[in-house]
């Protein structure tokens, strides 16, 4: 085989040749090319419905061709700047509070010496990351309840007025972030022990010899160690800046938060399936779906330049 | 060889760690055991901020509402059916492509990737999405349930690095020497050798297929084809509790109070399959993610 491997770089094989060799796992991957073809690449031709006013007895290539009137329209329209802003602070938000703490997390429990507390520590922080979106938020309103909430009955205990949270835009970011911190910490700090759990013991030694601390012991050895799978983990999440959660953003909303809490991908919602306005729905997500390939593009050269690591 | 002062201040370290992690620890666990302890107990101690450690005049109104209901097993049912039905599909769809596509020298693999992990980038978007459901008459339907979630590129990746690691190439090359095809090499050495990798992905793929509300909210109009999140949204988040569940309670008080054991509970009886496999699967799904080092 491996003769043959280098022959084949010095000679190109037919194709007859290789489909002779190969057809078999042509075979094997035709149910999931087909998938891939009807679920994904048949909605991208329909994406064209961006540029047409779409009516649903034309069809999409029956529809009249009109430009980018949805997108002028979409970039004059009073709630782009607001739903720009929402989408990005939160993002943003949530990258720079909930991304540092699994690594802290992760670091953490490294140091631990005991097996069984670290074992006991992992599972319970793993934990909630298996609970459904749904189940969370109706989590979050019992425990926010401006009536019976514990949170609030906390407040009135320290002689605080109780809060409506779920009613106050200001409270929307910070209960969106938080959950998510409570609900994913655990979840993906498993990445990061794993890269920890795989540094050479001799490295500790060495240092430990050398009369390094504990301290000493994180800054030098542990974070250099896991920083290319930080990295990596960090241009993922930025490549989902814009397509942040719509299901926790619009379990979470109501009327009363809306002017925080609603983001792109809860209006590209609530525009293409609840008003039917498909082509401008359309519209606004070809325009969320460039903005976020832009995104991780730029992150992914950035991240190429300054360090060896980067996705592709 | 270390100096007294670095010990203690290694010392101080450890019990601020230590301290610090089952801070952490409980404050994850806290809500999760509150709910259990809130779901039994006497709704008015709730209200006033009595149950905290246990549990406060024995209570089951909100279990029994909630076994009661025909519409939330009519959902339990649904959900069961896609999780099955739909991680089937999903662990057939992902060692299908996984292990043509951890074939080395198979000639369209590069190109087959690229295929795949384009879609991850640019994607058709909700309403061509929607609209291509209605023509396939797939809207409104239990298959756009489990068809549509067939495969996901992250799990593929897994399984395919998987398969890379875990079956070493020299013993495709002696089966094939012994004429062995690549039919025969997957039914009767991959599949058997990836147990470990088909546990993980029928967690992850189980653990979203159950957990799935959002093509449920978007493909489906008929109630009785709702999957469990959706009804459970219905009562936890919207506050819909159905009026045939409150039926023989008379007062608004004690309807409002059984709406909150109803809620409590319903939280504890749509977790509880997830969070039972959990323990038992836990010691492979740390590997999963382990093997799913993202590089193609």
């Amino acid at each position: 085989m491996r003769k043959q491997k280098e022959k084949s770089i010095h000679k190109p094989v037919s194709l007859r040749k290789v489909l002779v060799r190969d057809w078999q796992l042509l075979v094997l991957c035709l149910l999931p090319v087909i998938y891939y073809i009807v679920f994904h690449y048949l909605p991208m031709y329909g994406v064209q419905i961006a540029f047409k006013d779409y009516y649903a007895a034309k069809g999409i290539v029956g529809s009249p061709w009109v430009g980018f009137k949805h997108f002028n329209r979409f970039f004059s329209s009073y709630q782009f700047w607001t739903l720009i802003k929402n989408t990005l602070s939160l993002s943003f938000l949530q990258l720079l509070i909930g991304f540092p703490v699994p690594l802290i997390l992760a670091i953490l429990l490294n140091q631990v010496k005991s097996y069984r507390y670290k074992r006991f520590v992992q599972s319970i922080t793993y934990c909630p990351h298996f609970i459904s979106i749904v189940v969370l938020t109706g989590m979050i309103t019992i425990f926010l309840s401006p009536r019976s909430g514990l949170i609030n009955q906390l407040i009135m205990l320290f002689g605080g007025e109780p809060i409506h949270f779920m009613a106050e835009p200001e409270w929307f970011r910070p209960i969106y972030i938080l959950s998510g911190i409570w609900q994913n910490s655990g979840w993906s700090a498993i990445i990061y022990i794993a890269a920890l759990t795989s540094i050479s013991p001799d490295l500790y030694e060495a240092a430990k010899i050398d009369g390094a601390s504990k301290w000493q012991l994180i800054r030098h050895i542990d974070i250099p160690s896991i920083a290319p799978t930080a990295i990596m983990m960090l241009i993922l999440e930025v490549g989902k800046i814009m397509n942040i959660g719509f299901q926790k953003a619009y379990l979470l909303q109501n009327s009363l938060n809306i002017t925080a809490s609603e983001i792109i991908p809860t209006y590209i919602y609530k525009i293409g399936l609840i008003d039917t306005q498909y082509s401008y729905s359309a519209a606004i997500s070809l325009f969320n779906n460039i903005v976020n390939i832009i995104l991780l593009v730029s992150v992914n050269k950035i991240a190429q330049k300054t360090s060896e690591s980067s996705l592709w | 060889m270390k100096s007294n002062k670095l010990l203690s201040s290694d010392r101080l370290f450890d019990i601020f760690n230590y301290a610090l992690l089952g801070i952490a620890a409980f404050l994850v666990l806290y809500p999760l055991y509150f709910i259990v302890i809130a779901s039994v107990s006497d709704p008015n101690a709730i209200n006033t901020g009595r149950v905290l450690f246990w549990p406060v005049g024995f209570n089951t109104t909100g279990y029994e509402k909630i076994f009661a209901d025909a519409s939330i097993w009519n959902a339990y049912k649904n959900t069961i059916i896609y999780t099955v039905v739909g991680t089937a599909i999903n662990i057939v769809m992902t060692m299908l492509f996984a292990y043509p596509l951890s074939r080395k020298e198979f000639f369209a693999r590069k190109g087959l990737l690229f295929f795949m992990m384009f879609t991850m980038y640019f994607q058709g978007g909700l309403v061509p999405t929607y609209i291509l459901m209605q023509k396939m008459h797939l809207y409104n339907t239990r298959w756009v349930m489990v068809l549509l979630p067939a495969l996901n590129v992250f799990n593929v990746i897994i399984c395919k690095t998987n398969i890379e690691n875990n079956i070493p190439n020299e013993l495709y090359e002696a089966a094939s020497i012994d004429g062995c095809s690549h039919f025969r090499f997957f039914g009767t050495v991959v599949f058997p050798l990836s147990q470990t990798i088909i546990a993980v992905l029928i967690l992850y793929y189980g653990v979203a297929h159950w957990n799935d509300y959002m093509n449920g909210l978007i493909y489906l109009r008929s109630e009785s084809l709702y999957p469990l999140q959706l009804v459970l949204r219905g009562i936890l988040v919207q506050n819909q509790a159905s009026a045939d569940m409150m039926g023989d309670i008379e007062s608004m008080i004690a309807q409002q109070e059984a709406a909150e054991l109803i809620k409590y509970g319903l939280i504890i009886v749509s977790s509880l399959p997830v969070l039972v496999v959990y323990p038992f699967l836990q010691k492979y799904f740390a590997k999963g993610v382990m093997v799913g080092s993202l590089k193609g």
